[in-house]
C-alpha cells in the first residue's frame, strides 16, 4: 500500500490543474479513489464521517451480485450439456459457461467504461463506480446467446441516454441496466425472447437430445391449454423433454434456462441479504415487490375461471421463483437512485411493482415476463409517488404545530 | 356492459395512452410540465374538457353530420353526408367548452388561472382533444363509449403530465449537458416514459 501511495502522490501533480495529464485527471482520480481513498473533504455539510461512500457502496453491490453471477455462469454449461445429452463434472460446466459469459461482461465494461469516462472527461465530473454495477447487471440480465454488438450498442444506450444525459451518476430516473435490456428487448426481440435464446448451443456442431426445449418455465406455463392447469403443464414439460426439470424446487435453485443471472432464486436471496445486512439496499422494497408480487398471483388464482388463461392458475410461490422476479425486485427495483426515496413511498413503489409485473405475466399475451418493464414503469412513477408523500407528511406536521 | 366499459377505460389509460402512445397533445405537455401544482391543474382542465367534448361531438356526428344522420329533418335530407365538417365543428365545440372552463376557473381559483396562463386557453388547440373525438368517431364509439373514452383520456394525459411534472422536479438540480437543458431532456425522458408504457401494450381487452 505505501508503494502505490507514493507512485500515485508522484503522479498527482501531472494530472493536477496545470499539469501535462490535467484533462485525463478523472481517470487518475478513478484509480486512486478505488486502489486507496480519496483526499477530497466535503466543503459543505451536511457532514456523516463514514467509510462508506460511494464507490464502497457500489462494490458492495457487485459483490452481492458475485453468487447469483456464478451460478448463472455455472447453469451456462449446465444447460450445454443437458442439451447436447453429454454427462461432464462441474468443472467443465463452469468453463463453457466462463467461455460464454465473459465476452458478454468484457465488452458491457469496455464499451459502457468507454462512454462513462469520456463522459467523465468532457464534463469534467468523476467516473463513478455506479458503472460498476450497470456493466455487471446488464450481463446478468442477457440470454447467454446475444451477439455481442448488440451487448454493445444496448450498454451504450444504457450508460448514455439512461444515464450520462441526466448529468451521470446519482441523477439517472430509470435504472441505466434495465434501460439497457429494454433497448434490445424491443430493438432486437429476436435475439431476447422466444424459446431459442436461452440455451447456449451451436446448432451446426451440437448434437441435441431428442426431446429438447429451449423454453424458459413461464414460457411453458404461459403456454398451458385450457383444461390444465400451469402446475401439470410444467410437471408434463418435465416429463416429456430430457434437458429441463420446472419442479418447484428446481426453479427455485435455478438449474432452468433463462437470462444468465436471472435463474437461481437462492444466489440471489444471498447476495439480498448481504446487501440488506450492510444497508445498501432497502429491504422495505424488496419485502413489498414480494408481497405485492404474491399477493397480485395468490388474487389472480382466485379470479382464474374455466376459461381463463394458464398463467391464472399459477400458484403464487412459483410466480416468485420464475423469470426475473428475485433478481428484479432484489437489484433492480432497490436501485437508490430511481426507486422511491420516502419510507411509505418505497412501500408504495415495491407493492406496484410486483402487482404489475404479475399482472402483465397474467394478462398480457405480448410478454410471458412482466418483470423488467414494470420496474422501469414504477422508475417514472416514483418521483410522483414520493411528491405526495412529502406533501401528507408537511401537512400532518402542520396540523400538529 | 360495465367490464366493457372499464375495460375501454384501462385501455384509454394504459394500453392506448393518448400521449404516449399516440403523442398528441404533446405542446402543452412539454411546455406546462415544469411544476407538479401546475400540471395537476392543466391535467384535471384536459380530463374535464375531453369528457364534456367527447359526448358533445357524438351528438353532433350522430345527428347532423354523419352519412344520413340528417334523416330526421325530413326525407330530402337523408341522403346528405356533411362528415367534412367533422375538423372545423369539432375544434369549434372544444373552443367553445374550453371558453366555459376558462370562465369557471377564472371564477373558482383564480391562482391556478393564473398559473396556467396562456395554456388554458390553448387547450382548445390541444391536438389530444381533437384526437379523442375523432378516434371516437373512427372507432364508432356509442355515446356512452364516447364518455368513458375520453374520459380515459384524460385521465392517461393526466398521469403522463403529472409524472413528468415530478420527475422535472426531481432533475430541476441535475447536472444536465447544457444543450439538453430545457425542452431536450423533456422529449428524452418522454421517449422513455413511453418505453416504460410499453408494459401494457399488448393487452387484449
Amino acid at each position: 500500500m505505501r508503494v502505490l501511495e507514493k507512485l500515485f502522490d508522484k503522479y498527482r501533480p501531472q494530472f493536477e490543474r496545470g499539469g501535462k495529464y490535467h484533462k485525463l485527471y478523472p481517470l487518475f482520480e478513478m484509480m486512486d479513489t478505488i486502489l486507496l481513498w480519496t483526499n477530497a473533504r466535503t466543503e459543505s455539510g451536511p457532514h456523516v464521517r463514514d467509510a462508506l461512500d460511494l464507490k464502497r457502496f457500489m462494490m458492495m453491490v457487485v459483490v452481492a451480485l458475485l453468487p447469483a453471477t456464478i451460478f448463472g455462469i455455472y447453469n451456462i454449461g449446465y444447460q450445454h450439456y443437458q442439451a447436447v445429452g453429454a454427462s461432464v463434472g462441474s468443472g467443465e460446466m463452469f468453463e463453457f459457461g466462463l467461455i460464454k459469459f465473459l465476452p458478454i461482461v468484457i465488452v458491457s465494461y469496455l464499451v459502457g467504461g468507454f462512454w462513462e469516462v469520456l463522459f467523465a472527461v468532457v464534463r469534467k465530473h468523476e467516473v463513478n463506480e455506479g458503472f460498476l454495477v450497470t456493466g455487471l447487471l446488464f450481463p446478468l440480465v442477457l440470454p447467454p446467446t446475444i451477439p455481442l454488438w448488440q451487448v454493445a450498442v444496448a450498454i451504450s444506450f444504457g450508460v448514455v441516454i439512461g444515464k450520462e444525459v441526466f448529468g451521470g451518476t446519482g441523477m439517472n430516473i430509470l435504472n441505466p441496466a434495465l434501460t439497457a435490456r429494454a433497448f434490445v428487448f424491443f430493438a432486437y426481440p429476436g435475439k431476447i425472447s422466444g424459446d431459442k435464446v436461452w440455451t447456449a448451443i451451436d446448432s451446426a456442431k451440437d448434437k441435441l437430445v431428442d426431446t429438447f426445449t429451449g423454453a424458459t418455465p413461464l414460457l411453458v406455463a404461459s403456454n398451458t391449454e385450457a383444461g390444465s392447469t400451469a402446475v401439470q403443464t410444467l410437471n408434463h414439460a418435465t416429463q416429456q423433454f430430457a434437458n429441463v426439470h420446472y419442479g418447484f424446487w428446481d426453479m427455485f435453485y435455478g438449474l432452468i434456462p433463462g437470462s444468465i443471472g436471472e435463474t437461481s432464486t437462492l444466489a440471489i436471496l444471498v447476495g439480498g441479504l448481504l446487501l440488506i445486512i450492510t444497508g445498501v439496499a432497502s429491504w422495505r422494497i424488496i419485502v413489498a415487490v414480494f408481497a405485492g408480487g404474491y399477493g397480485m398471483a395468490w388474487l389472480m388464482n382466485i379470479l382464474a375461471g374455466p376459461g381463463s388463461g394458464g398463467m391464472f392458475t399459477l400458484p403464487p410461490h412459483y410466480h416468485l421463483v420464475m423469470g426475473g422476479f428475485a433478481l428484479g425486485a432484489v437489484f433492480m427495483a432497490t436501485d437508490p437512485v430511481s426507486a422511491s426515496q420516502t419510507r411509505a413511498g418505497k412501500w408504495i413503489y415495491g407493492i406496484l411493482i410486483g402487482v404489475l409485473a404479475i399482472l402483465v405475466r397474467t394478462v398480457n399475451p405480448a410478454y410471458p415476463e412482466g418483470m423488467m418493464l414494470a420496474i422501469l414503469f414504477m422508475n417514472i412513477f416514483a418521483p410522483f409517488i414520493d411528491y405526495y408523500v412529502i406533501k401528507a407528511h408537511l401537512k400532518r406536521r402542520l396540523k400538529r404545530a | 356492459m360495465l367490464e366493457h366499459y372499464l375495460s375501454l377505460f384501462v385501455k384509454a389509460v394504459f394500453v392506448e395512452n393518448i400521449l404516449l402512445a399516440f403523442f398528441l397533445g404533446m405542446c402543452s405537455f412539454l411546455a406546462v410540465s415544469k411544476k407538479v401544482e401546475t400540471a395537476v391543474g392543466l391535467g384535471l382542465a384536459v380530463t374535464f374538457v375531453l369528457t364534456i367534448t367527447a359526448p358533445t361531438n357524438w351528438f353532433i356526428h350522430e345527428y347532423i353530420l354523419k352519412e344520413g344522420a340528417l334523416a330526421w329533418a325530413g326525407e330530402q335530407f337523408g341522403s346528405v353526408d356533411l362528415s367534412f365538417l367533422n375538423f372545423i365543428t369539432f375544434i369549434a365545440t372544444i373552443a367553445a367548452m374550453v371558453q366555459l372552463v376558462e370562465m369557471v376557473i377564472d371564477k373558482y381559483s383564480p391562482k391556478l388561472y393564473a398559473a396556467l396562463g396562456i395554456f388554458l386557453p390553448l387547450i382548445a388547440v390541444n391536438c389530444a382533444i381533437l384526437g379523442a373525438s375523432l378516434f371516437m368517431v373512427e372507432r364508432e364509439y356509442t355515446l356512452g363509449e364516447s364518455v368513458v373514452f375520453g374520459f380515459g383520456s384524460g385521465i392517461g394525459w393526466f398521469l403522463a403530465i403529472v409524472a413528468m411534472a415530478s420527475i422535472r422536479t426531481k432533475i430541476r438540480y441535475s447536472n444536465v449537458p447544457s444543450g439538453l437543458k430545457g425542452l431536450g431532456i423533456t422529449m428524452l425522458i418522454t421517449g422513455l416514459m413511453s418505453m416504460a408504457f410499453m408494459l401494457f401494450s399488448g393487452i387484449q381487452l
